[in-house]
């Protein structure tokens, strides 16, 4: 860079008061696939000239997880970007071929593990539509309640770790802090922290117990609180603007074509939730926004993260106060478990509890496509049934995977430390795209 | 979801420009479902995005499904989704098994070992000209089930390594089976790490 580029730099000031370090608008992006082949390499070269090509990841800490990036450098520039994955692919689809419905509930919860209300709803939602089985309101709202409870904790875990990567370790800490609340609550009413296996098919494995409704408004007074902190702690924090303005910004035209959803989607300007389709669980009863972003960059993508937490917390408060009383679990006995205390006293319920955990329950022949709103994006599950009580085929479209592809869109022609701060804004999880 | 009117109307567009595409139509589960030939799916995929009064603009998941003992034994599903209407159309290719018969499956120790892309391997065109978002999930059809996409820009594997040898979702694929190396049964797999 010569003293020339520089003053210019200071003259290039953007609409948002400031440029970018390394910035220069009107440098002729190189062209990757040229280049590939015949990179000007040699000693006549500076070394921000030459082409390189290097591994980020799979051990890298700031891919989330084992993510392995093949990127194209020249200089601090990235050229081009290929995501390779499936290092901790484990197979969980066709485990779940082998499976009986009832087992694969906990195999699907730990596909995407910041999310494993939402695997639990897509699989069971999906069993249910096929079985034809209703569930109960009370049931449907304390899913609600759990899943909007988990959209918060994925919001939170994704902010904390890429604020991490950006620098500002205290977000970390104080992310990490409400998350745990938020675990308190699960291990409340599933007696597990994570994987709670609490969504069955039916409805959900058990009432909340006594205290958890009061440890619930609880975080809900506080968790509002709780964000403005973040907020305070981010948004006047001007290393943190700097590294997520105008970065990473890719036209909603392109996102849909990439069949991106979720935040990111939303960041963009496009208005795309399932949760305000008709029908989808009680979403239809509780009052809600859907935010938006405007630009669509790495700022614009935390921000509706932030928002969509104040309105997860809201719709938290509607279904605690409305929340119907009456059974947690339908009543089909072919499909759910009789209550405990009807063992000791009915042959029936003891023929059906027998039949149930033996072999579980048979699933008529047909297949469906049941998608619900994660935190990442559009979660489908696909079932495959063919009479007998093990699935044909269990898919998952999990949305980080299919987010993954705008990754390149994202990077190509920024530099190397914005590639982790679109990255972080992504918000991967491995363990769902490689499931 | 197009009622079953809706979805006869919707076959009857499609066969308008070209005959036999549609093999049959099902509303199930609230689910509505086209099954398509696979010579004919481009057609119907484009159709489907382009019809002004369609405009399923948006494609939701590509995955497979292996319907071994049935024939023809693969499809593939292509979920559809108008978000201006939130309506979703379910298109499945059905895709013959060309192995079929002469006794070569997936499983590792069969024919098709030796060679991973060969003829025995059910063809199907790629859609990712038309939805740019099926090119990893195409991927990782083939990777789990063999399905070559003819025109796909990039077809490797993508979740499995890549010097995987067999199609491991289909469902001829016999489970685990694959031991896991620990130092006290790593004399059983000499030279493993070559």
């Amino acid at each position: 860079m010569t003293p020339d580029d520089l003053l210019r730099d200071e003259a290039d000031i953007t609409e948002r008061g400031y440029s970018r370090l390394g910035e220069d608008p009107s440098s002729p992006l190189v062209d990757a696939a040229e280049l590939a082949g015949q990179g000007p390499v040699g000693p006549g070269l500076e070394p921000e000239q030459e082409i390189l090509t290097i591994n980020m990841g799979p051990h890298h800490p700031a891919t989330h997880g084992v993510l392995r990036l093949i990127v194209t450098l020249q200089g601090e520039r990235v050229l081009d970007l290929k995501p390779v994955m499936g290092y901790v692919h484990t197979g969980i689809e066709k485990n779940c071929e082998d499976k009986s419905y009832w087992k694969v509930i906990p195999f699907v919860e730990r596909m995407d593990y910041l999310a494993y209300f939402f695997n639990a709803e897509a699989f069971c939602g999906c069993v249910e539509r096929l079985v034809g089985l209703e569930i109960p309101r009370r049931a449907q709202y304390l899913r609600v309640i759990h899943m909007e409870l988990n959209r918060i904790h994925s919001h939170l875990v994704g902010l904390g770790t890429t604020a991490l990567d950006l620098g500002a370790i205290s977000m970390f800490w104080y992310c990490f802090r409400e998350r745990d609340r938020i675990l308190d609550l699960f291990e409340m009413s599933g007696g597990q922290r994570m994987h709670t296996r609490y969504i069955q098919v039916g409805g959900v494995f058990e009432d909340i117990p006594v205290g958890f409704e009061e440890k619930l408004r609880e975080f809900c007074a506080v968790m509002p609180a709780r964000i403005d902190q973040y907020e305070a702690l981010l948004d006047r924090n001007e290393i943190f603007l700097r590294r997520t303005k105008d970065v990473g910004i890719v036209s909603r035209e392109r996102l849909l074509e990439l069949g991106v959803t979720g935040p990111l989607l939303r960041a963009a300007g496009e208005p795309w939730d399932l949760r305000k389709t008709p029908g989808y669980l009680s979403y239809g009863d509780y009052d809600f926004k859907i935010p938006v972003g405007t630009v669509g960059d790495g700022y614009d993508r935390y921000r509706v993260r932030i928002a969509e937490m104040r309105e997860s917390v809201r719709i938290i408060e509607q279904a605690i106060d409305g929340l119907p009383e009456g059974p947690w679990i339908a009543d089909d006995r072919k499909y759910v478990l009789p209550p405990r205390d009807e063992l000791s006293t009915s042959m029936e319920a003891l023929i059906h509890h027998f039949k149930l955990v033996t072999e579980g329950f048979r699933v008529p022949p047909g297949e469906l496509y049941y998608p619900v709103e994660g935190p990442r994006g559009e979660l489908g599950c696909f079932v495959v049934a063919d009479g007998s009580s093990k699935p044909a085929r269990v898919h998952f479209r999990d949305a980080g995977f299919v987010n993954l592809q705008a990754f390149r869109d994202m990077c190509v022609g920024g530099l190397i430390a914005d590639l982790i701060q679109n990255l972080g804004m992504l918000d991967p999880n491995l363990g769902g795209i490689d499931r | 979801m197009p009622d079953a009117p809706g979805l006869e109307l919707i076959a009857q567009g499609i066969e308008e420009g070209r005959q036999g595409i549609v093999i049959e139509t099902s509303v199930e589960h609230g689910r509505a479902t086209l099954v398509v030939n696979p010579e004919g799916l481009l057609h119907a995929l484009s159709w489907l995005r382009d019809q002004p009064d369609q405009a399923y603009r948006f494609l939701s998941s590509v995955h497979a499904a292996d319907y071994l003992p049935a024939t023809p034994r693969f499809a593939v599903h292509y979920e559809l989704l108008c978000r201006e209407r939130v309506e979703r159309i379910n298109v499945k290719a059905l895709l013959e098994d060309p192995a079929a018969g002469n006794g070569a499956t997936g499983a590792p120790g069969s024919e098709a070992e030796d060679a991973p892309v060969d003829a025995g391997l059910p063809e199907i065109d790629s859609c990712v000209a038309l939805y740019p978002t099926a090119e990893f999930q195409e991927r990782e059809a083939y990777d789990f089930f063999g399905i070559v996409f003819k025109g796909h820009p990039d077809l490797r594997r993508i979740l499995m390594p890549e010097d995987y040898v067999g199609w491991p979702q289909r469902r001829d694929y016999p489970m685990g089976g694959e031991p896991v190396l620990f130092t006290h049964n790593e004399i059983e797999a000499p030279r493993w790490f070559e």
